[in-house]
């Protein structure tokens, strides 16, 4: 089938590159500007330096990076805890229902970022819901605001995010062979044993998977903590996009992009040894909501 | 199952929908910042309506995430057919950098292709966001439509040749409708991705091509009370090609079933 040559020529030819233009090339020159020099009136001059990447090891940047890498593993784990028991019982929720359930969560998902992100606003802000909300109850007098603080740009990454971990952990866990836990159950195995050796292990790949699809976005959403934290509430995404708009320093920029490249890397190797077995099974997990691949998988049981 | 677990279900879906609906209210509230309930109004979504700038950068994103549909599921396809079907050179490779591109953040595409564009000054604006957003949304539709092409019958190829149909043929009539829903759930994907992509927009964004999310953008900076209702837009929207997506995953045969 489709032995035809010049269809395969065609189909190959076109995808390397497209690919080889429009990504591996961009990359590339991004790395290179790293190195450059600029001056106030061109963006990079074909000058090689360290510089760009001595100035990230200010504290001022720093502050930066730390500040993200904490506030994106608290988002992560945060949506881990709360992702792991729904989507569990979301895969294990009656057959006749699970589709529909599925499809909330399905909704989240493909509504706009941003709508979700000033969603949360609107509950946050001075004289928002939850302001009204807990005046109505007593709990609190007057006004109060959440909003422009970690907590906030905390609750919008992980309000924005959720779905990205649930989809991924309700893939692996819906394709969890029950006779497997059975057998642990037989064993002489209790919940707490079975779940750590049996559920957890074959679980991985959705873990590893829906972490690295919370993970990476914390680290360079910028319009979250824009919008939530202010506007000089800085994390590694808003630093790179500050330094390729306002701030005008693309080699700076570059550079600290550089570190996210970095991160992406590591947590791509991080995947594969989750895994390792059932790769290509997690990647469509990813594209789930696209391609409609869990529930189609539900109905036929 | 117990029913208590399922109040976990609940109060989790309860914290993804709750913001949504406050949003979806005070689309209708008078009152212009959001807090007490002042009456029924429509005037926000004149407001928009009256919003001629706006209206031209929904219709600039509309046409954008049309192109970038179309473009990016052939050229998806196109790349799962490769991987699906052939063996080459580099295949590996390519099948590493596609899954890669799938997680890579948009901020690093959206810095990387504004320096290409401005080295080989390409003008930034329709261009530049097409190309950009068909490499983004292109992976997706590779991953979605690989996903489809895993669970097909080679058999069905096989018998295809066997009865006497050419290579076109049985491409065209037996590989191309199966693989369908894939490839249509592809575009609706690439479609949203186009529609909603902040951050690929505002470094490839030029002056003559505004677009939707960029002024969606500087409404909620602005925390414009108009924001509510063309928020309350996107997700009708939003729901309403899920809908289609899941229609056209799921036609309603299985109902006719005994």
């Amino acid at each position: 089938m489709l032995q035809n040559k010049g269809f395969r020529f065609f189909s190959i030819t076109t995808v390397c590159i497209w690919l080889g233009v429009f990504a591996l090339l961009p990359n590339m020159a991004l790395f290179l500007v790293s190195f450059l020099d600029r001056t106030d009136t061109s963006f990079f001059i074909p000058v090689l330096t360290l510089d760009n990447y001595l100035r990230l090891f200010a504290p001022a940047f720093i502050r930066i990076l730390l500040k993200s890498l904490a506030l994106a593993c608290v988002s992560t784990l945060t949506c881990l805890i709360l992702g792991y028991p729904f989507a569990y019982l979301l895969a294990r929720s009656n057959r006749r229902v699970r589709p529909w359930l599925f499809l909330l969560v399905i909704i989240p998902f493909w509504t706009n970022s941003l709508v979700r992100t000033y969603a949360i606003f609107t509950i946050l802000q001075n004289n928002g819901v939850l302001n009204t909300l807990f005046n109505r109850l007593g709990l609190v007098e007057g006004n109060f605001s959440l909003m422009y603080t970690n907590f906030s740009v905390f609750m919008g990454l992980t309000y924005t995010l959720l779905p990205f971990m649930i989809l991924p952990l309700y893939a692996s866990i819906e394709k969890l062979n029950l006779r497997l836990l059975e057998a642990a159950k037989d064993l002489g195995a209790g919940p707490v044993r079975s779940f750590l050796h049996v559920t957890l292990p074959l679980t991985l790949p959705g873990i590893a998977a829906g972490s690295i699809l919370v993970f990476l976005p914390s680290l360079s959403l910028f319009y979250v903590p824009e919008i939530l934290g202010g506007i000089n509430y800085r994390l590694l995404g808003s630093f790179i996009q500050y330094n390729f708009s306002k701030g005008a320093n693309w080699p700076v920029g570059a550079a600290a992009s550089t570190v996210l490249t970095l991160l992406l890397l590591l947590m791509a190797v991080f995947y594969r040894l989750a895994g390792r077995n059932e790769r290509e099974g997690g990647a469509a997990a990813l594209s789930a909501p696209g391609g409609q691949t869990a529930p189609a998988r539900v109905e036929r049981g | 199952m117990k029913k208590t677990p399922y109040v976990y279900l609940w109060l989790i879906y309860a914290f993804l929908y709750a913001p949504i609906v406050v949003v979806i209210v005070y689309s209708f509230n008078k009152a212009r910042l959001s807090k007490d309930w002042r009456g029924f109004t429509w005037q926000w979504y004149e407001s928009l309506f009256s919003n001629q700038p706006l209206i031209d950068s929904a219709l600039n994103s509309l046409f954008l995430a049309l192109c970038v549909a179309c473009l990016a599921t052939f050229l998806g396809t196109l790349a799962a057919l490769c991987i699906h079907r052939y063996h080459f050179t580099g295949k590996r490779a390519l099948q590493g950098s596609i899954y890669l591109l799938t997680i890579s953040p948009d901020i690093v595409m959206g810095i990387s292709l504004l320096i290409l564009f401005v080295s080989v000054n390409i003008p930034l604006g329709f261009v530049s966001l097409l190309l950009g957003h068909v490499t983004m949304a292109m992976p997706f539709v590779t991953v979605t439509v690989l996903a489809r092409l895993d669970s097909f019958d080679e058999n069905l190829i096989e018998a295809a040749r066997d009865l006497g149909a050419s290579e076109a043929k049985s491409f065209l009539h037996v590989l191309l409708p199966l693989t369908m829903p894939g490839i249509a759930a592809g575009w609706l994907l690439s479609f949203t991705l186009s529609m909603d992509d902040v951050i690929l927009s505002v470094f490839l964004c030029g002056p003559g091509f505004e677009v939707l999310p960029l002024e969606m953008y500087s409404l909620v900076l602005r925390s414009q009370p108009s924001i509510n209702a063309l928020s309350t837009i996107m997700f009708l929207m939003t729901l309403l090609l899920i809908l289609l997506a899941q229609f056209l995953a799921h036609p309603r045969k299985k109902a006719k079933k005994p």
